[in-house]
């Protein structure tokens, strides 16, 4: 009985074969979902490796914004939010608030002056549970508009090639306005008299339901100082840290919240670009930063400052940069709690 | 264990079927969310979390099933090698099935204001290290395993033809076989 037995043999084959297929196309399926056919993905392994400084990967700390001090103290809400989001954070009342200035650089060791763009990330907490964490910078606008233009201009800054920047702002023309803030925009001696800027825009949810989509700024109320960058320079290397410690004796620091209400037809989804200055403003109350604390075992080193952690009437918008802020800065807090041991908390008030 | 029974309950079924769409989603969200900064990341992670949790309630509920109900036997002309290996991958299925949602929870515990759920661990710098690579590194196992469980059951529905992918299938297709096959 040869002819069936071929037949079957051929029929096992043929099962074998179809067996081989569908594992293959399903273990490809997942490859390719991981990222592994498509080299050109930006990744936020990608990013964290392209913000890594010539001074070496910032064990233990936060791959961008590495240099920074904890504070603490209360958002103190006027109520004229409620009118924008049912987020409790905007009823009248005052809720705690832990914070970090920093520098926007992936060098823990940088000197103040030698760092541009200044930070603050803030975390809000209300007694329903929920939080509102932010990290805003004193820019005005963002460098670019996408994240990944982003890559490359961390791609550009790290290069070797001398025109690698000039390439860079010829194909990403939204830079120019940056640039010339960075070069010709004041500077300040203190953490104290910057205004921070969320740049990116959310969506705000009122209790009606009604939704608009927003961004929001600290101002200051100390009175911005213009220093001149050649004198930053000759100061100490931690002067702003040593600064705010200084300043904050003299009683606590404040600034003011303003919301900005875009109009229908604003760009919502670069940060690359003002709003026109003409937008609805509502102030819904004032930060109090009360104490100082460095960072190595202050309140803030364990906070990741996502600024996607938002209480229920605000959400993202279709600014494309939470997100990819939210997936870097997970893959930073890994690295970095994973490096806890090269970051030591110092003994003295070590947790237990 | 009923030794009688020629397949699975109706709910085993539905408990693999289901969890088999779970599973292989969740392995996909993973994958697929720590390898973009795209807006779906947020999106992606919004159903992780959810859905491992899910996921941990039906392996619970379905391990309580098989201990109540048991399994079909195994065919008794199955080589002894392929039994036992029938039997430790499902052992490993079982342990991942509840064990990779629970060390995402623990990850997420772990992390320092992380969680809305109850923290089943203390906040740990080492120990969210420790979990977050064996949550990683095991969801490749998980999917290995899930391919050699696909693949040996492909392998008794078209090769063997014994009966044991009859026994999980969602509907019999050997319900009006003659007794004298």
């Amino acid at each position: 009985m040869a002819q069936p037995h071929q037949s079957s043999a051929r029929s096992m084959f043929g099962s074998l074969a179809l067996i081989a297929v569908v594992i293959g196309c399903g273990a490809a399926a997942f490859a390719y979902t991981a990222g592994w056919f498509s080299p050109q993905r930006l990744t936020p392994d990608k990013m964290v490796d392209a913000l890594k400084p010539p001074t070496g990967e910032p064990l233990g700390h936060r791959r961008n914004h590495a240099k920074g001090i904890c504070f603490t103290g209360v958002f103190e809400a006027n109520g004229a939010g409620t009118a924008l989001s049912h987020a409790q954070v905007f009823t009248r009342g005052q809720y705690p608030v832990v914070g970090r200035f920093n520098l926007g650089t992936a060098d823990p060791n940088a000197p103040d002056a030698t760092v541009r763009v200044r930070g603050m990330g803030l975390r809000i907490s209300t007694p329903d549970g929920q939080e509102w964490r932010s990290a805003m910078i004193d820019p005005p606008i963002f460098p670019v508009s996408t994240p990944q233009a982003f890559y490359e201009l961390l791609l550009a800054s790290a290069s070797k090639d001398p025109n690698a920047m000039k390439t860079f702002a010829a194909a990403r023309p939204e830079f120019a306005a940056f640039g010339a803030w960075a070069t010709s925009g004041p500077w300040t001696g203190s953490y104290a008299e910057e205004r921070y800027n969320g740049l990116n825009s959310f969506v705000f949810t009122d209790s009606s339901g009604a939704e608009r989509t927003v961004r929001w700024s600290l101002l200051p109320a100390a009175q911005p100082m213009s220093v001149s960058p050649d004198d930053l320079a000759k100061r100490g290397p931690d002067f702003l840290e040593q600064e705010i410690t200084e300043r904050l004796r003299g009683g606590p620091l404040r600034w003011t919240m303003v919301v900005t209400v875009a109009n229908p037809g604003d760009p919502t989804a670069d940060p690359s670009k003002a709003w026109p200055e003409d937008r609805r403003t509502v102030e819904v109350g004032t930060l109090t930063v009360e104490q100082i604390e460095p960072e190595r075992n202050g309140p803030c080193r364990d906070i990741n400052f996502d600024p996607t952690v938002l209480p229920s009437g605000m959400r993202t918008s279709d600014d494309p940069f939470p997100a990819a802020r939210s997936s870097v800065y997970a893959k930073s807090y890994d690295l970095r709690t994973a490096e806890a041991k090269d970051y030591p908390r110092t003994a003295k008030d070590a947790k237990p | 264990m009923t030794g009688d029974r020629q397949r699975f309950t109706p709910l085993q079924r539905l408990l693999h079927w289901l969890m088999a769409v779970c599973i292989l989603a969740m392995l996909f969200i993973g994958v697929g969310m720590v390898s973009t900064v795209k807006p779906k990341y947020l999106t992606l992670v919004s159903i992780h979390k959810p859905l491992g949790i899910a996921i941990l309630a039906l392996a619970l509920v379905r391990l309580a099933v098989r201990l109540r109900y048991g399994t079909p036997p195994l065919p008794a002309d199955l080589p002894e090698p392929m039994k036992l290996a029938a039997q430790l991958s499902h052992y490993a299925l079982y342990v991942l099935m509840i064990g990779m949602p629970l060390l995402g929870w623990g990850m997420l515990s772990a992390l320092f204001g992380g969680v809305h759920l109850p923290a089943i661990l203390p906040q740990s710098d080492g120990l969210h290290t420790l979990l977050w690579n064996a949550h990683f590194y095991l969801a490749f196992v998980f999917f290995a395993l899930i391919l050699l469980h696909l693949a040996a059951a492909l392998f008794h529905a078209l090769v063997r033809r014994d009966g044991v992918f009859d026994a999980m299938a969602p509907v019999s297709s050997h319900h009006e076989i003659a007794p004298a096959e």
